[in-house]
């Protein structure tokens, strides 16, 4: 990917707190602390990827990008223009250049609409298309996504897994977009449909010239279509590396460790020695210092003290932990 | 022609569109259906009534005729009665009340308002139901002040629960002047609890769905959003129990009528025909169990309507 000088979208100290509320007026006892201090940029064309355990707030960092939620603090800016100060207005102009994928293809399409009206309805509202232009538009996208024009007129439940997912990058395409979120969008899939989706994805992308934020927690996904991959623990980003150097050579433990859990698909492959013990802390009370320090087999006294800082190791490898802390940035 | 049993079993029934299969689940219940039919059945009645006891003097509620009164069913009108006041055929069919008023003609006018009053009154109260529950579901994490929108629909909804609905609508209607608008707005105004419920539950599980986020992030207008995906989604509760609301309203409105408190008495309403056979239980029982008959029948009617609505939507059921 041609490295521009002004990236497509930029994410700068994002946060997300949920309140805990608790008591008889439902103060805000507590705050989980979702995402923390999440910063990434993203190019024209390019896939980043998202990956972590569950809970460790991949959804929330896509959400507060598109502003589905609104985020506690950060800043986003989208082709220059900062998008958590954009009126309602101008955020639905936005909207139009950046979609999302969801993950569940069944709860992700409205069941009483056919399909014709689940993926037209945003070019009809944004007044881009009526009538038979309307219908010709939708009809030339699902004949991209592998679907054919005829089914406009169905409806959701007639379609399997597979084909609803193709149906919901419909939706995301019809507005052509230059930014998708794909928030686990072919985890609920098969694994044969999870690659004809991908190859779909990745058509596309080439044709377009998309960029994706592609969330996931399935390394071979990731390592198949991304570019570059942030690393994600206890909602803040550990390692962000080019794909080829972080499966390489993985800098940070915890993303050692990850790529050692994932299973090999051989038989005569023992499975990892030393899988990580221990459970992801609760992002309510996070331990101190460093979040993932006990269970960090490489644990220093300093990683119980201090949250360590941003370490870059060359121009696109950036850690996280008190082991690379040599040169600050 | 075949019936709609005989095709079930003859050819697989191609479902297509969600109303098309809540139709076919529908009609695989036999009782739902029997309502179904008695409803319209019902409908055309009142409709025909209306017209007929409006402008065809047969059919006149108000003719007086003091010779032939109490006559019971099937009897034939007397020969000094003049021809222009005979019943139709000659022959009071559900006989005549103690001013020789015929049953018939009043029954058939006081369906007509029957139905009404049921429909309007759950027009009403439907209305105020989705709006309250729509705000609450949707807004609810809006605060205003120490306390959030929810909570200050949802603790007046409570408020209004603990009132005795009943006592509560013969205080209004005595105040107001008994018009059959007036127990309308009345009986509207103070059963859209059970409905805010519904669809603030509906809406509150709505708003986290997939397809409500992916409206919200094509940039489809808020209006949008929540009257052409949520809204929708939510309807299937709120249509079975507004069925069944008809059926009580209907219900209040006769025991309101039969209190007194309902319509103005020369007007004829199911009610106020129970209220005044109950003095001629004895002599003239017919006075009594026709329209304690009819009410049974309509309030039934819905009520099997009802759960066959509910068994049909849910989806559960539905997948086979």
């Amino acid at each position: 990917m041609t490295a521009t000088t002004q990236p497509l979208l930029t994410v700068k100290g994002l946060s997300k707190y949920f309140p805990v509320r608790g008591g008889v007026l439902s103060r805000a006892a507590n705050w989980v602390r979702a995402v923390d201090d999440v910063s990434f940029e993203l190019h024209k064309g390019e896939t980043l990827a998202l990956v972590g355990e569950s809970g460790c707030g991949k959804t929330t960092v896509a959400r507060s990008v598109l502003r589905l939620i609104e985020p506690t603090a950060g800043d986003v800016r989208f082709d220059n223009r900062d998008v958590m100060r954009l009126s309602r207005s101008e955020l639905r102009m936005l909207r139009r250049r950046m979609q999302i994928v969801f993950q569940d293809p069944y709860s992700s399409l409205n069941p009483r609409f056919t399909v014709g009206d689940i993926v037209g309805e945003a070019l009809h509202v944004h007044g881009l298309a009526h009538g038979p232009a309307l219908r010709e538009r939708v009809g030339t996208v699902l004949e991209r996504v592998g679907l054919a024009r005829a089914d406009q007129e169905r409806y959701p439940h007639e379609f399997s897994g597979g084909q609803r997912q193709r149906i919901g990058i419909a939706r995301a395409l019809a507005l052509e977009p230059q930014f998708i979120v794909c928030d686990e969008a072919v985890s609920a899939l098969d694994v044969s449909i999870q690659a004809q989706v991908l190859n779909l994805l990745r058509d596309i992308q080439q044709q377009d010239g998309l960029s994706y934020l592609f969330i996931s927690h399935d390394l071979n996904v990731v390592r198949y279509i991304a570019d570059r991959v942030a690393v994600m623990y206890l909602g803040k980003i550990v390692e962000i590396a080019p794909t080829r150097e972080l499966f390489n050579a993985p800098k940070h433990p915890y993303t050692k460790a990850l790529l050692e859990a994932n299973p090999v698909p051989d038989p005569d492959v023992p499975p990892a020695p030393h899988a990580l013990g221990g459970d992801v802390p609760s992002p309510m009370e996070p331990p101190a210092g460093c979040h993932f320090h006990p269970r960090c087999p490489q644990a220093l006294p300093e990683c119980r003290q201090r949250y360590p800082d941003v370490t870059k190791l060359n121009s696109a490898h950036q850690v996280r932990c008190h082991l690379y802390g040599g040169e600050k940035d | 022609m075949s019936t709609p049993a005989a095709l079930l079993h003859t050819q697989p029934v191609i479902v297509e569109t969600p109303i098309g299969q809540f139709w076919h689940m529908l009609r695989k219940d036999r009782l739902a259906v029997a309502g179904l039919v008695v409803l319209i059945a019902l409908v055309v009645i009142a409709v025909v009534g209306k017209a007929l006891t409006e402008w065809v003097p047969a059919f006149n509620p108000a003719t007086v005729r003091l010779v032939d009164k109490l006559r019971p069913p099937m009897a034939p009108v007397s020969s000094i009665i003049q021809a222009e006041e005979h019943p139709i055929g000659g022959v009071y069919i559900f006989g005549t009340d103690e001013l020789g008023r015929d049953v018939l003609s009043r029954m058939l006018q006081g369906s007509s308002v029957s139905l009404l009053i049921g429909f309007v009154a759950v027009g009403i109260s439907t209305v105020i139901g989705i709006l309250f529950g729509g705000i609450a579901g949707y807004y609810g994490n809006l605060r205003l002040g120490p306390m959030s929108v929810d909570t200050i629909i949802m603790r007046f909804t409570d408020v209004m629960l603990c009132f005795p609905t009943f006592f509560l609508i013969l205080t209004v209607v005595a105040l107001l002047p008994p018009s059959i608008y007036n127990i309308m707005i009345v009986i509207g105004a103070t059963s859209w609890m059970g409905t805010t419920r519904f669809v603030r539950a509906d809406f509150m599980s709505l708003r986290d769905q997939d397809f409500v986020i992916a409206a919200k992030a094509l940039g489809l207008p808020e209006w949008r959003i929540i009257f052409r995906h949520m809204m929708p989604n939510a309807m299937s509760p709120v249509l079975v129990s507004a069925t069944i609301s008809v059926a009580d309203a209907i219900l209040t409105e006769s025991a309101l009528s039969f209190l007194g408190f309902g319509v103005r008495p020369p007007f004829a309403t199911w009610g106020n025909i129970l209220a005044d056979g109950k003095a001629y239980i004895f002599d003239a029982p017919w006075l009594f169990f026709i329209p304690g008959l009819a009410i049974l029948l309509i309030v039934l009617a819905f009520n099997l309507l009802g759960e066959g609505m509910r068994e049909a939507l849910n989806p559960r059921l539905r997948s086979r």
